[in-house]
């Protein structure tokens, strides 16, 4: 596999290994973002290869994690909707809301079906004229331009039976928001490869400014992920603080300005409840007012109210990179991705989730 | 369909049969099922047993025998490599195959839902025959019901099966030990991504096929070879290679180690598995199987399980160990280590 084998090349993780072991001097913080970052370090056994110095916590990107309970409620109550057919990507289904998942409202008579794009909800609501087809468009900048699009071609084929549920995230407001907090201990960040190559990386240079913290664009494979930390590191030491891309092969500085544009024809920026973290003001995406008639919360007069978060998870602490999964009293016990008490053990992106299926417990560290 | 079945479905052209979907009547037990069955079903599946139309089968058999059961409910029902039919035999074959029996005869039970084409019903009767002929078994005893439109998913198959014990077969976790190795009889996932890439809503353009087949050929070659050194064998069906592993380990508190780069896969169910975010090791598969035998006769088991047409890359992809017990624990291919634990539920592909 091209662009894919290259990147898992023992031989080269053992190099950027070395290289990190040789110049680390002092401890430093990374976060990762994304949670395909963390599924990847987690699955690679990485984080046992780092020097003692570097310690990884895991950010919030992973959006199944962080979408609200609020929103996953509305997504069961319109699945339970005899005349609606609920589309969502897979790992959407197994999330529990306040009281049952969508696996549940499925198996329970509800129409809920997987899809890989939200075209083909599209198609499902043009084979079914007679029904309303709604897709639960989750996800950070990296699906939204897709899930835009399925907007302007419903409009273009005058397919009216389809609507979106929009749950949107964005990143460099959740970065500030972690940053911005007074118990904020990360030196550095690797930002998420592919929403970068939507966005670009205009967006982080203020952030770089402000807070003066590195931060180092990053792929996904073994080899992006330790270039990434040795990038990172090497700025630390010197004592730098700038933008840098190791994933250059994919992100370019302007980012996919198609997809933005798509994006801005269909989303408006606005404020967004963060599952586990709360609400951050302009970090998520909701349906423009042109295209109010694709937006599922309108069409069906959707309003659940407060849904409260399990107070025993501490996901908060978890997603700003303040406590580690196995620092929870519940962690493995009370909460496990068959029985999640919140965000972070839902999806195998889940910071408490990957430490729990690759057996990351203090006890039990793999050597 | 195989060229092979295709070819085989020449030669047993469909009956004439003045229906050509399944209805109702066909289950009702009176004359549409006499003449479904008499004009297809035993037609075509014939033998001693079965021509004797009693309520039962009378059977011929010697030693201990293996019993066992499975049902299959797989869609869609025709899929890349195979058809529901054929997997109801080999997957029947197989259990009674890991279980150091020599699979003798099969009982074979259908669901079907109003409204089948009757050159489905056909299709998959084919099916049925070519791999029971392959597999060297008997069906010698069924049964045909008929559901309500909605009720089912156009055909539901049982299958029971009794097979004699093979002689020198001692196949129990409990026998599994420190220090022997465990062998995989070929690449791991392909059934599952080939069944994947078929699914509604999934369908995406490959050349992957099931690698549905009977087994039973090739652990009776390896019993005769290795005889009670084969300590435990199982094919890695739903849930996948980590699945199975993890029962071992489970069982006989005992640690396995697994390397990833020894572990076969193929490169377009690689590529399949990463598109879709999926991890290998737990796709299912209906044509290999994981054997744990004594170190010291890995080799020669190796060489027993190569011989054969889909064996070229059977390789050992890991061992049993002391340390850390109950725990699966896999060798990445950049030189890190993880554990690698059960599936919560379905494996469901990611977002991004």
């Amino acid at each position: 596999m091209k662009y894919l084998s290259e990147y898992r090349d023992g031989e080269m993780v053992q190099e950027y290994l070395k290289q990190i072991h040789a110049i680390v001097t002092k401890p430093w913080t990374l976060m990762e973002i994304c949670g395909g970052q963390t599924h990847s370090l987690v699955k690679n056994g990485i984080l046992d290869m780092l020097p003692a110095q570097v310690t990884m916590v895991h950010g919030p990107g992973c959006p199944v994690c962080v979408t609200p309970l609020g929103i996953i409620d509305e997504a069961i109550a319109l699945a339970s909707r005899p005349e609606v057919i609920l589309c969502s990507f897979g790992d959407m289904l197994r999330v529990p809301g306040s009281s049952r998942s969508l696996l549940e409202a499925k198996a329970a008579g509800g129409d809920v079906r997987i899809v890989y794009s939200p075209l083909e909800a599209v198609r499902i609501a043009q084979q079914n004229p007679d029904k309303e087809v709604v897709f639960f468009a989750v996800g950070f900048e990296t699906t939204a331009p897709a899930n835009a699009l399925s907007v302007v071609h419903a409009e273009k084929l005058g397919v009216s039976n389809y609507s979106i549920l929009a749950s949107h995230v964005l990143v460099p407001p959740a970065m500030e928001a972690i940053l911005s907090d007074k118990e904020n201990r990360i030196d550095a960040f690797l930002a998420a490869g592919h929403v970068c190559t939507i966005m670009g990386m205009e967006e982080y240079f203020p952030i770089v400014e402000k807070y003066k913290v590195p931060v180092v664009v990053t792929g996904f494979e073994p080899v992006d992920l330790l270039q990434g930390i040795l990038m990172a590191v090497t700025q630390l030491e010197k004592g730098e603080a700038k933008v840098e891309n190791q994933y250059a092969r994919v992100v370019q500085r302007e980012g996919n300005k198609l997809a933005q544009q798509t994006i801005q024809q269909v989303f408006d920026v606005s404020d967004r409840t963060w599952r586990g973290i709360g609400t951050i003001p302009m970090s998520g995406y909701e349906v423009k007012e042109d295209y109010k008639r694709f937006n599922a919360r309108l069409k069906f007069n959707l309003d659940l109210g407060e849904v409260k978060e399990n107070a025993d998870c501490i996901s908060g602490a978890i997603m700003k990179g303040l406590k580690k999964p196995f620092q929870c009293p519940n962690f493995g016990t009370r909460c496990k991705p068959e029985h999640p008490l919140g965000a972070p053990m839902v999806s195998s992106e889940g910071a408490c989730a990957a430490y729990f299926a690759y057996g990351r417990k203090p006890e039990e560290t793999v050597v | 369909m195989t060229s092979f079945t295709k070819s085989l479905q020449f030669n047993c052209p469909m009956p004439k049969l003045d229906f050509d979907m399944i209805t109702m009547g066909h289950g009702s037990g009176g004359l549409l099922t006499h003449r479904l069955l008499e004009s297809g079903v035993f037609d075509l599946l014939k033998n001693d047993q079965l021509d004797q139309q009693h309520d039962g089968a009378f059977l011929e058999t010697s030693g201990k025998l293996a019993f066992t059961t499975d049902s299959y409910v797989i869609s869609p029902v025709f899929f890349p490599g195979g058809d529901i039919g054929e997997l109801a035999v080999n997957g029947s074959v197989n259990d009674l195959a890991m279980c150091g029996a020599i699979p003798k005869y099969l009982s074979l039970g259908f669901i079907l839902e109003e409204g089948l084409k009757m050159s489905d019903f056909w299709e998959i009767l084919v099916s049925i025959k070519v791999a029971s002929e392959r597999a060297g078994v008997k069906i010698v005893t069924g049964d045909t019901k008929v559901v309500e439109k909605g009720k089912g998913d156009q055909i539901f198959i049982n299958t029971s099966g009794i097979g004699e014990l093979h002689p020198q077969a001692a196949i129990h976790h409990s026998r599994i030990r420190q220090g022997d190795k465990i062998l995989l009889s070929g690449p791991m996932a392909t059934h599952g991504m080939a069944i994947l890439s078929r699914r509604k809503g999934l369908e995406f353009e490959t050349t992957i096929e099931s690698d549905t087949r009977s087994l039973n050929h090739t652990v009776r070659q390896l019993l005769d070879k290795l005889g009670q050194d084969v300590h435990f064998m199982r094919d890695p069906t739903r849930g996948g290679v980590a699945t199975v592993m993890n029962e071992v380990a489970g069982q006989t508190k005992l640690g396995v180690d697994l390397v990833q780069k020894s572990i076969p896969v193929l490169e377009q169910v690689e590529g399949a598995c990463e598109l879709l975010g999926l991890d290998p090791l737990y796709v299912a598969n209906e044509g290999i199987f994981i054997a744990v035998v004594d170190a010291a006769r890995a080799e020669e088991a190796l060489a027993v399980l190569r011989s054969e047409p889909h064996g070229k890359t059977a390789s050992v992809i890991g061992e049993v160990t002391t340390s850390h017990p109950g725990q699966v624990v896999l060798a990445s291919k950049i030189g890190g280590r993880r554990v690698v634990s059960y599936l919560t539920g379905e494996q469901l592909p990611r977002i991004c």
